[in-house]
């Protein structure tokens, strides 16, 4: 409970509001290069928030930085990787797809093809098999039905 | 006193419990029948004791009694008498106590309504849900007692968390609870029937009335906390992907899947297997879900405060249950022997195809919930696996499963006809079709987000609407007749159709909505979207236990006042905490959502306008498939069980 208090503090204690009129670029063009960008970039002192929408103060400062890396004419790619340079991947809210991140993107696909696989297999094996044929009873069920029609209890 | 007795109360509901799970456990296998007729009494005494100490709990928060600990923690003698009742779950606890008390009413009601089940199964039923009930109140009392009492009782609380002193988040735990605990049904029949050695038609048909309330309270339990998220967390976003949010996603996922799983066991006997091992694994991501809320390895906003001991235990309870189930699933499956045969295209492969989708789901957003972790763990990378990677991931199977629905849902069973099955469906697919074209047109420039949504929802509705005119014959009296059909196919047919609809609400929110950021001076009207706002005016408003900055604009179309909105800034002294309450017009095609921020120099107020279309869409497709799961509940073919104490065959009762 005091952590929940102290994150959202963290989250709140500042002025209530992420893109702040002051921030917002002149140029629209590269203003929503910046809000696109910064959709994709963390906060990194809030839970699970991108810098586009959290009110922490350091939010704002990489949104101020974002914006000054677009004005200066970096590309996006450029702006990304300023900030990744300085901050590391957990700033990036779409994990790359360097080295062991492959298996994260690849575990959907997977798991799509291994799954539907295994219902393919199960489907043509259903398809395949021959309906079970109603047998008669045999001597010893026919006895022991007998039994139990003739049987008063 | 009270509290006392209710932590008495607790103790021995405990004891009832180990009770439970053992004797009926050995009365059934050797066929005992006064051993196994020891769980119903056992488990309706479990309730009540239960109940009771829930019950001595909430009294303790809602007269105050600040001498408990954990009333003096979340609760304080202002706070409103709503918020006093609803701070008894609000808390790591209390709510534990609460999920404690739902898993042992759900153990009461197969006591009270499980008579026509035979006595071996019942037995054992009941005492796997004891066995779960044994390990969580093991849990409560040793790690997180609500009961324990401070020597020295303050004069007055901490206060509740103001973010949790709301509506929507008082009604929200307790629905998720309901969905959650009602999975452990589903997974006591599964275990029982593993046990048995027996799984067939009627234990399907047991089944599913369970799993169907598990999963319509599940869904509404989800979609309350995405409205509260909407209204409460001040930028209108409904969902995060945050690791909570996906912890009780995909037991949803999961519970959807074994609902339709179990069809195909009643109707054709087939699918045995995967309906078992689907309810294992349903309950199991229940539990994964409470281990990740409560243990603190994965940061998310709405963590309980994290304590590796309690982490550890709810880890071992989930190894425990949900292994052991699976080593009994591993060991028993050559028992279960599918009977029905069906071809490649028919409604059982169909329905298969479903549960691949739904299973693959919710397998992806698994990975991406623990994948921080993992990767932290072998690899030594922090990283981050946010909302870009669960969209991209997680929607390509919802899209499939959109265009697959209304096709699958009318083959025929055992040899389906695709041809006749897309040629029933073919007006349906070009309004749907046209509808999407007509709006890709007039929307001029912008993602095909909008347009695709579109066609998904109308695909869906209009197809379930189709197949349920199907189903009323020929001739004449068709409409007469639509009325009259079973409510299980009025149920289908709501249920898909609102889920048409929350895929249509989500599509276009998030292609259309406007947003506008400026800074507004009193008394100037600015311009959004076609509407008119002014801010009037901004006055400070004392509430109960906080106080607010309160402003007020004005929104008009047309020139004509519709609305007249009142964000506010709160502030609330005891938890000293400020929080945002977002002003919303809810319309029934789109919302206006003002936010209202700080005072600027320069007279003006920072004011951020949102224009919403279709918001209420999402919420109103979850109720619609709430509604559809009610409807389906409440049809009388599923309480009427097929066969009642026969021990050798069952007979399916024919449809």
């Amino acid at each position: 409970m005091r952590g929940l208090a102290l994150a959202v503090m963290l989250v709140l204690a500042t002025p209530l509001f992420a893109v702040q009129p002051d921030e917002v670029l002149s140029d629209p063009v590269l203003e929503q290069r910046a809000r696109d960008l910064s959709k994709g970039l963390r906060c990194l002192v809030c839970q699970n928030e991108s810098i586009d929408e959290s009110n922490a103060s350091l939010a704002r400062d990489l949104r101020i930085l974002v914006r000054d890396r677009l004005v200066a004419g970096d590309s996006d790619e450029e702006a990304i990787a300023f900030i990744v340079e300085r901050y590391g991947e957990y700033v990036l809210l779409q994990p790359t797809v360097t080295g062991s991140n492959w298996l994260l993107w690849a575990a959907g696909p997977l798991m799509l093809l291994l799954a539907g696989g295994i219902g393919a297999t199960y489907l043509r094996r259903r398809a395949d098999t021959p309906e079970p044929v109603q047998q008669a009873l045999t001597e010893q069920e026919k006895t022991r039905l007998a039994e139990v029609l003739d049987d008063p209890h | 006193m009270i509290t006392e007795l209710g932590h008495f109360a607790l103790i021995l509901a405990f004891l009832i419990a180990i009770v439970q799970a053992v004797v009926p456990l050995i009365g059934a296998h050797k066929h005992w029948y006064g051993w196994m007729a020891v769980a119903e009494p056992a488990a309706k005494m479990q309730f009540l004791f239960t109940g009771f100490s829930f019950a001595a709990l909430t009294h303790a928060f809602v007269t105050s009694d600040f001498s408990l600990r954990l009333v003096w923690l979340n609760s304080h003698s202002a706070k409103p008498m709503i918020y006093k009742i609803s701070g008894v779950w609000g808390n790591h606890e209390g709510s534990m106590l609460l999920w404690v008390l739902i898993l042992t009413l759900f153990g009461a009601c197969a006591a009270w309504f499980g008579g026509n089940l035979p006595p071996s199964l019942r037995a054992r039923v009941l005492a796997v849900q004891s066995a779960v009930a044994v390990a969580f109140f093991a849990f409560i009392i040793f790690t997180s007692n609500p009961f324990l009492r401070l020597a020295v009782p303050p004069f007055d609380g901490q206060d509740l968390n103001p973010l949790l002193q709301d509506p929507g988040l008082a009604f929200h735990p307790p629905f998720l609870y309901l969905g959650y605990v009602g999975l452990s049904m589903a997974f006591s029949f599964a275990v029982a029937a593993l046990l048995e050695g027996r799984v067939d038609a009627a234990w399907a048909r047991w089944v599913r009335p369970w799993t169907l309330a598990a999963w319509i309270f599940l869904s509404i339990g989800i979609g309350l906390g995405s409205w509260w998220a909407y209204y409460e967390l001040g930028w209108g976003g409904f969902w995060f992907w945050d690791p909570v949010e996906n912890a009780s996603f995909m037991p949803w996922l999961l519970a959807a899947a074994l609902l339709h799983s179990a069809i195909v066991v009643e109707k054709r006997e087939s699918l045995k297997s995967w309906t078992i091992l689907l309810a294992i694994l349903a309950f199991g991501f229940s539990l994964i879900g409470t281990f990740i809320v409560r243990s603190g390895l994965l940061t998310s906003v709405h963590a309980f405060a994290n304590d590796p001991e309690r982490g550890v235990f709810i880890l071992m309870i989930l190894a425990f249950f949900t292994g052991g189930a699976l080593i009994l699933f591993a060991f028993r499956a050559s028992a279960m022997e599918a009977k029905g045969v069906f071809s490649v295209v028919s409604r059982e492969s169909a329905l298969v195809t479903n549960n691949v989708l739904l299973a693959v789901a919710c397998f992806v957003v698994f990975v991406g919930t623990l994948w921080p972790m993992i990767a932290e763990m072998f690899w030594d990378r922090k990283l981050s696996v946010g909302a870009p990677f669960f969209n991209m991931a997680f929607t390509p199977f919802m899209v499939l499963l959109g265009i697959i629905l209304p096709i699958g849902s009318t083959l025929a069973w055992k040899r389906g006809n695709l041809g006749r099955a897309a040629y029933q469906m073919r007006y349906a697919f070009l309004l749907a079709l046209s509808l999407a074209l007509l709006v890709w047109v007039m929307q001029t420039g912008r993602s095909l987000m909008g347009p695709v949504g579109l066609f998904l929802g109308a695909w869906i509705v209009f197809g379930a609407a189709v197949d349920l005119f199907s189903r009323t014959g020929r001739g004449a009296g068709r409409f007469a007749r639509l009325w009259r059909l079973p409510r299980a196919d009025w149920g289908k047919a709501v249920s898909h159709s609102g889920l048409g609809v929350t895929m249509f609400g989500i599509a276009g929110l998030m292609a259309w909505q406007v947003e506008d950021i400026r800074v507004a001076q009193i008394g100037v009207p600015f311009e959004v979207a076609g509407y008119e706002l002014e801010l009037q005016d901004v006055r400070q408003v004392t509430g109960p236990n906080y106080l607010s900055t309160m402003g007020s604009v004005a929104l008009r179309a047309d020139g004509r006042e519709i609305a007249v909105l009142n964000p506010e800034k709160r502030n609330y002294p005891v938890a000293q905490m400020p929080t945002t309450e977002a002003a919303i017009d809810y319309r029934f095609l789109r919302d206006v959502y003002v936010v209202i921020g700080d005072k600027q120099d320069g007279g003006g107020w920072t004011l951020r306008t949102y224009i919403k279309p279709l918001a209420n869409w999402i919420w109103a497709g979850v109720l619609l498939m709430a509604l559809g799961g009610t409807l389906s509940l409440s049809d009388r073919r599923y309480r009427v069980a097929a066969g009642v104490r026969n021990t050798r065959r069952k007979p399916v009762a024919a449809e």
